[in-house]
């Protein structure tokens, strides 16, 4: 059970990774940065999975179907996006990794 | 029973996995050197988490399940694939309120559900959800905003009270679920005025403060993610929305600044509300052939090429590079200065340029290349404008006073690629188009570019 004070404490240092990581990118890597965020809170999916699962009544499980149609799209849709910015970048000397 | 608890772990375990690859995937993302390695890092992370979450104990409705991921995954993987470059923004936009209206939906569904999860949780379901939905419906307004379906700022009096008014009765709605566990009715009225606030709130904003405003709603899907990973227990979701919430408001800040905006500026007021007397301009525009450009450029030493929106407009990027490239080989030195804000986004004219092949090390910011225009004998600005206007430096009535410039006006020559004689995206006249040392290409970018190319290559 991820409760209380254990949750604060997760908040706390994900929170912190979070600063750490973006602290000092180069303004190049901006957009494409934003795109991968965007494709990682696509971790949305499992949860909307979970919510469509326990799913009884009709009502709930057009939200859930909703919310995984929803949850699929921003997975998708971010990392191809995502993918197709980074792929691009390359150096003069010698070819991408 | 047993069964069920090892099960368990080997769900936790892969969510920890998955959160391990996010993090590490995203730090590779923040170099240039890596970032390629990065998304896939967490691209494995997201299958993982994915996978295993279809071994959840106690679920059902798998076939509807797989319907929605078939549907949802094709369609984005469709669309991502297709658009164009220019059209990035708007499309992150568009992803990013799904995942906000994805959260909405689990909070839904959660508080829906008879199961009382007590007061935290309950709370933290509903602004997880108020969150969620204030993102989707105003990364659907932001994204019609830039794709230009949805042209004019809408503004009418009183609208940050109207807006501060809505807020309180959200919250007050989302107070009265939280100790009134499953009415739908109310469930249904909190969700849909918390919809109307994400409408309300983005429709006054400009075009050219939307990316703040994405990146804002990025951070804000996060943070709902987060809060719904706290109402499942889900280990993965609060890291990585955590994760996405910490980074997008640093990088909101971040482009803010490049903007020379507060965040609040942006939100709660428009861009040239008030536009101040700027000073009237003296002297005249010159112009220029594009022979006489392609002999100054190739017996240059060093070249300093801004370009702007205006050339991706003009599709100019790759003719850009095949003349950067025909001066190199004529031994100038050739390099790219980008403003922050150049482009939709900060970061986006290098994904321009990515696309037309131009390598990342012959691209530099504002401070690294700032300093250089000073030795350049020619300053190429191409489809810029604001960027390069010298009244930000001077002119404490412009409304962009104090917005940091690129210095293209300290270079011994200055040519400028424009279309026309028009004031810039934010109507501003610009000082520099009427310095002595300023030639004007008037013309369309890619045309120009390609007369250029020419005009190098006869010598």
């Amino acid at each position: 059970m991820i409760d209380g004070f254990i949750a604060l404490y997760i908040f706390m240092l994900a929170a912190f990774v979070g600063h750490e990581i973006i602290g000092r990118v180069p303004s190049i890597l901006h957009t494409p940065l934003m795109s991968g965020s965007n494709f990682v809170h696509g971790i949305v999916l499992v949860g909307a999975m979970v919510a469509l699962g326990r799913a009884d009544t009709t009502l709930e499980l057009i939200i859930g179907f909703i919310g995984v149609f929803l949850g699929a799209g921003n997975a998708v849709g971010g990392y191809v996006v995502t993918e197709r910015m980074l792929e691009m970048f390359k150096s003069s000397n010698k070819k991408s990794p | 029973m047993s069964e069920f608890i090892s099960m368990r772990s080997v769900i936790e375990a892969s969510y920890f996995i998955a959160a391990i690859l996010f993090i590490f995937g995203l730090k590779r993302m923040s170099s240039p050197v890596t970032a390629r390695g990065g998304i896939i890092w967490a691209g494995a992370g997201m299958i993982v988490a994915t996978l295993v979450t279809f071994l959840f104990p106690g679920m059902s409705n798998y076939p509807l399940m797989m319907v929605a991921i078939f549907i949802g995954g094709v369609l984005a993987w469709i669309s991502g694939k297709k658009v164009a470059m220019t059209d990035m923004p708007q499309m992150i936009a568009l992803y990013n309120g799904m995942g906000g209206g994805a959260a909405a939906a689990i909070a839904a569904v959660e508080l829906l559900g008879g199961e009382d999860h007590g007061l935290v949780f309950g709370i933290l379901a509903v602004l997880g959800g108020m969150i969620g939905a204030v993102s989707f419906s105003g990364s659907l307004i932001a994204f019609s905003k830039l794709q230009g379906l949805m042209k004019s700022i809408f503004r009418f009096g009183g609208q940050q009270i109207f807006n501060l008014f809505l807020l309180i009765v959200t919250i007050i709605l989302a107070g009265v679920i939280v100790s009134q566990h499953g009415d739908i009715t109310l469930v249904v009225v909190f969700f849909v005025l918390a919809l109307i606030l994400g409408v309300t709130m983005t429709l006054p904003i400009g075009g050219a403060d939307m990316p703040v405003v994405i990146s804002l709603y990025n951070a804000l899907t996060g943070l709902a993610v987060a809060f719904e990973g706290f109402v499942l227990q889900n280990a993965a979701m609060i890291i990585a929305g955590t994760v996405v919430g910490a980074a997008g408001t640093l990088l909101t800040q971040l482009m803010a600044k490049a903007m020379n905006r507060s965040l609040a500026n942006v939100l709660f007021s428009g861009f040239g509300d008030e536009p101040g007397e700027a000073s009237e301009m003296t002297g005249s525009m010159k112009s220029i052939e594009a022979s006489d450009v392609g002999v100054m450029m190739a017996f240059a030493n060093k070249v300093l090429i801004v370009p702007g929106y205006g050339m991706a407009v003009a599709q100019a990027q790759h003719k850009v590079w095949e003349l950067t490239q025909l001066l190199i080989g004529r031994g100038v030195d050739v390099k790219f200065a980008i403003h922050p804000v150049a482009g939709r986004m900060p970061g986006h004219m290098n994904v321009l340029l990515a696309e037309a092949g131009v390598p990342y090390d012959i691209i530099y910011d504002e401070d690294e290349i700032n300093a250089e225009f000073a030795t350049a004998d020619v300053a190429l600005v191409i489809g810029a404008n604001d960027v390069v206007n010298p009244v930000a430096r001077t002119d404490p009535a412009s409304p962009i006073y104090g917005m940091p410039i690129l210095n293209a006006d300290h270079a011994k020559n200055v040519i400028v690629i424009k279309r026309g004689q028009g004031a810039g995206f934010s109507g501003i006249e610009n000082a520099l188009f009427f310095l002595d040392q300023t030639r004007m290409l008037y013309g369309d970018g890619q045309e120009m570019s390609s007369q250029l190319i020419q005009a190098v290559k006869s010598l």
